[in-house]
């Protein structure tokens, strides 16, 4: 090799270091390390399950072109990623399948207000935050199951009632664990007082049959099986049940429907603070809130749209009209602790 | 030595002029500690953030019960995979028996299985409404049937099913080692078989015993996933609710450097007894007891029963859940295969590489406290996943954020490390390098220092030593040290779902995925993937094991 020719590969050498540099990074570190900084990818860290979300995520991909990235998991270490990574996050979006969380998200500071006409107009209050950080984009009613072979309907009436003496032995429960039961109990606190509750939640563990169980299926099959007679759950898990066996001894029953009514929680998501593409997240919200988007949402886990305008599947449609808590679903967040707290107490476990 | 008239330069002397000899050699041990430390230190550095109300609240309402938990949960556990994976050992190691080829491996298939997927099998068959206690109450007529399973004896069951393998592995491989003869000769000295074998064999096995128990009474303590299957609260409970309850993640890594106090004695009690066991060379072959009549039928009946609970059973349920959701298989699955294995790969690769420079440095620069790092080095394996998962994304993102930053402002990026592939192989490497270091280590300390000896006399340098001398002895127990590590790794899942880079989800997301939501029955048709690929590592691993 000749001098001239030595010296050229030199300096090209040295200019394509940092191009290099950074290939062999990325090459090395992982796919990720190439942010797209492009307006054409949002980027999404959700709690909500992925066969739940991704149809939507394509859905949203076809129609406008935009490409979604994402990773799953359970929203409490998703929250820790995001406030660990701070600025550097590449999320844009931030989704929970419950309150609790996102108002968790908003309390840290991980969320951005959003100004969305749209947004306020397809979601009522009650289901958005004071702060306009995030939205619900669907609702998940926790309600009362009971068995039709040895329930009337008619002995039902109010979630409180379950804690009178006559349902000794025969409720079942899922764990106070489950964060379901933890915002059920905290707005119960928001609007009934902490010591009513208490002595309201004292009553569900003096009447369980067994202990409580780690997810509402079990908790259903144990009513099918005779162990217990009623239990409290979320609406699509009875859906489910029944799709896969419609002979199924359980019906929904809406509680409360004389005074503050049944109890709801939101699957929602905010705009984090620090979002590299938040227009196009801001955008994806909204596309999310509108009709065609709200029923396909909902419908795939059989829940309630949270825009008033859209209704829900038939099937679900077929389990009645109630009338749900209009408690602000904030109320989840920011009195959990104090529900687990009174749940601890009480020692439902 | 002590004969004054020898001048042997002493020890001193030496120092003074030069390094000590092995000194670069301490290195990898130290590296690998920090790798750890740096994730434990943010956990103990928790404490600068007192919780005094959660705390209280804890003391009050919860710890008490969850302590006692855990404590009946470690001794169930510890007694019966000791028992299972002994008796297993010695009668596979020692005996023949019908169908005792078959078991050998069969018995190991169980440490496929992940504790979570177990949990919700047995939880599938065994509680109330399950179609084993449905038939008994309507079929046979009592009344409650079985009775609650989600107990403490139910969960000590599920446990010591996924983790006797630990125990039975390298038992039978300590069973296999010490050979007949020594028995032999305790029967000629008129024991009995029941005295030579707790007086001679089992004595001699006990640090191989130790290990395995140790294994799997630190997985036990950090496991989260089986037991809130079952609903049965035990400490890791406490770390959870103080994380995801009350939102206070330091209380939370708090509870859980609590936890790796615990860790610490019990390492030191397995060092104990690791150290007071004696090491042996290897044997070809062990002339086995013949079995015959009802002992024969005894020890197969016993052996099958275990395989058929632990592994054939629960398989078997799987399988029955995943025909009714086959249409959930789609071309990602293949994908997800290929992800898991790939980073299970990678990850096994660079824990045994690690294991065997920390391995090979600790014999190679004899300093104190040289295995205090090392022991240091293996605390990862025994906190809850999450929990060391958080502690890793945090230590990466300081990094991140104050080391590297000129780095990522150079290349012009948001992050280098955070959901970079080379950030999850870390963790796995953190997390699992106690698995890897367990066999590198004893095969390690079956090589006799007289090799190096003599290899060195004809002055061949360490790092060839270490190429020619040391890789192709100890050849198996590094296969056995990346199997292990590579079965671990496709089977975790709380940092591969935190740190994982885009696109990069595995069997183990796919199992989060469906559980999250309580759909365990669609939970199965991942579940068993990820059981099947895992075997394949599994039946390496002991065909290696009968070949040597």
């Amino acid at each position: 090799m000749n001098y001239p020719t030595r010296i050229m590969l030199h300096l090209r050498l040295k200019k394509s270091l940092k191009v290099t540099a950074a290939v062999l990074l990325s090459a090395l570190l992982g796919a990720c390390a190439n942010e797209p900084e492009d307006e054409s990818v949002i980027t999404v860290y959700t709690a909500r399950n992925e066969h739940l979300i991704k149809p939507l995520f394509d859905r949203y991909t076809e129609e406008t072109g935009v490409k979604i990235r994402y990773i799953t998991d359970s929203a409490g270490p998703l929250l820790a990623r995001l406030k660990a990574e701070g600025e550097g996050t590449p999320a844009d979006l931030f989704v929970t399948v419950d309150a609790g969380y996102l108002w968790q998200a908003s309390n840290e500071g991980v969320l951005q207000p959003i100004e969305s006409q749209t947004l306020t107009t397809n979601i009522p209050e009650s289901y958005r935050s004071s702060e306009n950080d995030w939205v619900g984009l669907s609702l998940r009613a926790r309600t009362i199951i009971y068995s039709t072979d040895r329930v009337d309907p008619a002995s039902l009436s109010t979630y409180e009632a379950l804690a009178d003496e006559d349902w000794n032995g025969r409720l079942c429960l899922r764990t106070s664990k489950k964060v379901y039961n933890q915002s059920l109990v905290a707005t119960m606190i928001k609007t009934l007082g902490e010591e009513e509750t208490e002595s309201l939640v004292a009553g569900w563990v003096n009447n369980l049959a067994t202990s409580p169980f780690s997810n509402d299926n079990k908790a259903m099959e144990a009513v099918v099986a005779g162990l217990c007679d009623a239990t409290v759950v979320n609406t699509y898990y009875f859906g489910r049940m029944k799709k896969e066996n419609p002979d199924l001894p359980l019906a929904i029953f809406w509680p409360n429907q004389q005074d503050r009514g049944v109890h709801v929680n939101v699957s929602g998501a905010g705009v984090t603070k620090h979002a590299k593409n938040p227009e196009g997240a801001k955008a994806f919200l909204e596309w999310l809130s509108e009709p065609e988007a709200q029923y396909l949402f909902a419908e795939s886990n059989q829940e309630y749209p949270v825009n008033p305008s859209v209704e829900a599947s038939e099937e679900v449609k077929s389990w009645g009209d109630f009338k749900a808590d209009s408690v602000n679903v904030e109320a989840a967040g920011r009195l959990q602790a104090d529900a687990i707290r009174l749940m601890d107490r009480v020692g439902y476990q | 030595m002590s004969n004054p008239e020898v001048a042997i330069p002493r020890a001193t002397d030496v120092k003074t002029r030069i390094i000590k000899p092995g000194f670069w050699w301490r290195f990898p041990t130290y590296f690998v500690a920090a790798l750890v430390i740096l994730p434990l230190s943010v956990i103990v550095l928790s404490w600068l953030t007192p919780e005094p109300e959660i705390w209280a609240h804890l003391l009050d309402t919860q710890l008490a019960r969850l302590l006692k938990n855990t404590a009946v949960l470690m001794v169930g556990v510890g007694v019966v995979v000791a028992v299972i994976g002994v008796a297993l050992a010695w009668l596979v190691a020692a005996c023949e028996f019908p169908g005792r080829k078959w078991l050998d491996w069969g018995l190991m298939l169980p440490l496929a299985i992940p504790p979570y997927v177990l949990a919700f099998v047995f939880l599938g068959l065994l509680d109330y409404a399950g179609p084993i206690n449905t038939w008994l109450r309507e079929t046979v007529g009592l009344a409650r049937g079985i009775g609650d399973v989600r107990t403490a004896p139910g969960v000590i069951v599920v446990m010591s099913l996924v983790l006797y393998p630990y125990v039975y592995m390298l038992a039978r491989s300590a069973f296999v080692g010490q050979g007949r003869e020594l028995m032999d000769a305790a029967r000629s000295l008129g024991a009995s078989p029941a005295r030579a074998f707790f007086k001679v064999a089992l004595p001699m096995a006990r640090p191989a015993i130790a290990a395995g128990m140790a294994l799997a009474l630190m997985e036990t303590l950090a496991d989260f996933g089986a037991v809130s299957v079952f609903n049965f609260d035990t400490f890791t409970t406490a770390i959870y609710k103080s994380w995801f309850g009350f939102f206070s993640l330091p209380a939370a890594a708090q509870l859980a450097s609590l936890l790796l106090l615990f860790v610490l004695l019990g390492v030191w009690a397995e060092q104990q007894a690791r150290s007071r066991g004696r090491n042996q060379s290897r044997r070809a072959q062990y002339d086995r007891y013949r079995l015959t009549g009802v002992k024969a039928f005894a020890a197969t009946g016993f052996c099958a029963l275990i395989f058929l609970i632990a592994f054939a059973i629960p398989i078997g349920q799987l399988v029955v859940w995943t025909l009714g959701h086959l249409n959930d298989i789609d071309s990602r699955y293949w994908g997800f295969v290929k992800n898991s294995l790939v980073l299970a790969v990678l990850a096994a690769v660079t824990s045994v590489f690690l294991a065997l420079l920390v391995g090979y440095g600790r014999r190679q620069s004899p300093v104190n406290g040289l295995s205090f790092w090392m022991r240091i080095a293996s605390l990862g394996y025994a906190l809850p996943g999450s929990v060391l998962a958080v502690g890793i994304l945090l230590v990466f993102t300081l990094l991140e954020n104050n080391l590297l930053a000129p780095v990522k402002n150079w290349l012009g990026l948001n992050q280098i490390l955070v959901g970079s592939l080379a950030a999850l192989i870390l963790a796995y490497v953190i997390r699992f390098f106690s698995v890897a270091v367990g066999p590198v280590q004893s095969s390690l300390d079956m090589i006799r220092p007289s090799y190096q000896e003599v290899a060195q006399t004809l002055g061949v340098g360490k790092f060839q030593i270490l190429r020619q001398v040391y890789l192709p002895l100890l050849r198996p127990g590094l296969l056995t040290a990346a199997l292990l590590v590579l079965v671990d790794t496709l089977k975790e899942m709380p940092a591969t779902l935190i740190l994982r880079p885009f696109g990069w989800d595995t069997l183990a997301v796919r199992v989060f995925e469906m559980t999250a939501e309580g759909q365990w029955q669609r939970a199965a048709l991942p579940a068993v993937t990820l059981v099947l690929v895992s075997i394949i590592p599994v039946v390496m691993m002991i065909r290696r094991s009968n070949r040597d």
